[in-house]
């Protein structure tokens, strides 16, 4: 049964829509998801929202593997609630990282631009209009959220965490002087095209993929626009950032530095 | 050239101009006060950049913006996404 989607405009005539351009623009989002039993209905139903309010042409691919908690059963629940023509379901046998993920998800993906973003809720996707505003009105092959420019910021998180955020991203300016101010957010925009020809380029893993995809986009004199976006962070709580995975970043940040 | 490299190029001429400058190696006769700033000049730089990184650092974390009305709204979005998803025959 298809979703009922609440259109802005009126139905056009058909000689109307020949004149405008003969293909839409189509919106692939990718939600890569473990355990998100919980947040997966509730990002999914805000994502129609935010689509169907705007009129916008979109797909929501859910690559979930394997989750123990039963993330698929849910899934499968929304493709038949919204429509497999807007829901669709990618699953994977087991945890095999983020990388990959995004690259299974592309394979299916009928849109010509890609949104990636975290499907724990940290990311609203009420800015995802406004990514697209951006990237039509400087047209950009990317365009990147980010918590540290304009009304971008972050809730939840404490002073250390803050502290911690700022001089990473402090030491990522100095060395990569990336162009982008937010290198490890991954709440992004991409044309297809150079998404596809990103991820071939990418090594790294975690936060450093994250970065890598900006600096090599620059090396490939791609644009990338910017959009604040608030952050809110639920789960700073249960999982904290802790010293390994700072130690893990670093060795990363310095990878960039020394390679390109 | 990586940034590595970059940064190497760009210590070694300075730090190559400075070395040349201090011991008068391109038999320069500087006047002395001249000399008194040059010498120390590097470690007197390492200390202002670490004040600036501070500084900037500090500001940052400072200004650093709370988006209360953005957790509020999720909340009350929430509620309403299970609502309607319940509605629509989601069993949670």
């Amino acid at each position: 049964m298809a979703s009922l989607e609440v259109r802005r405009s009126p139905p056009r005539s058909r000689r109307q829509l020949e004149v405008r351009s003969p293909r839409r623009d189509k919106y692939s989002v990718l939600l890569p998801t473990y355990n998100e039993r919980e947040n997966l209905p509730l990002i999914v139903w805000l994502l129609v929202k935010s689509f169907s309010e705007s009129g916008i042409n979109y797909e929501i691919i859910i690559i979930d593997d394997g989750s123990p908690d039963g993330t698929r059963d849910v899934a499968e629940q929304l493709e038949k609630i919204y429509g497999s023509d807007r829901i669709l379901l990618k699953p994977r046998e087991k945890k095999l990282g983020l990388g990959t993920a995004y690259i299974h998800g592309m394979k299916h993906a009928t849109g010509n631009y890609v949104i990636i973003m975290d499907a724990d809720l940290s990311h609203h996707p009420k800015f995802i209009p406004e990514f697209i505003r951006k990237q039509k009105e400087g047209n950009f092959d990317i365009v990147s959220g980010t918590r540290y420019k304009g009304n971008g910021g972050v809730y939840g998180w404490d002073l250390k965490r803050k502290i911690i955020s700022r001089g990473a991203n402090f030491l990522t300016q100095i060395l990569l002087r990336p162009g982008a101010s937010d290198l490890t957010g991954s709440f992004r925009l991409y044309r297809k095209e150079v998404l596809e020809k990103l991820m071939e380029k990418c090594v790294s893993k975690g936060y450093v993929f994250q970065m890598e995809m900006i600096v090599r986009a620059r090396q490939l004199n791609y644009t990338i626009g910017e959009v604040p976006i608030s952050f809110v962070d639920r789960v700073y709580g249960e999982s904290k950032l802790g010293g390994n995975e700072i130690v893990s970043f670093l060795k990363g940040l310095f990878t960039l530095f020394a390679t390109t | 050239m990586t940034k590595l490299a970059q940064w190497l190029w760009g210590l070694a001429i300075l730090g190559s101009t400075w070395a040349a400058l201090t011991t008068g190696a391109l038999g320069l006769e500087l006047p002395l006060s001249c000399q008194e700033v040059l010498w120390p000049l590097p470690a007197y730089l390492l200390v202002s950049a670490g004040c600036y990184a501070l500084a900037t650092v500090g500001y940052r974390v400072a200004t650093f913006h709370d988006c209360e009305d953005a957790a509020r709204e999720l909340q009350s979005q929430i509620q309403e996404a299970r609502a309607d998803l319940a509605h629509r025959g989601l069993r949670f």
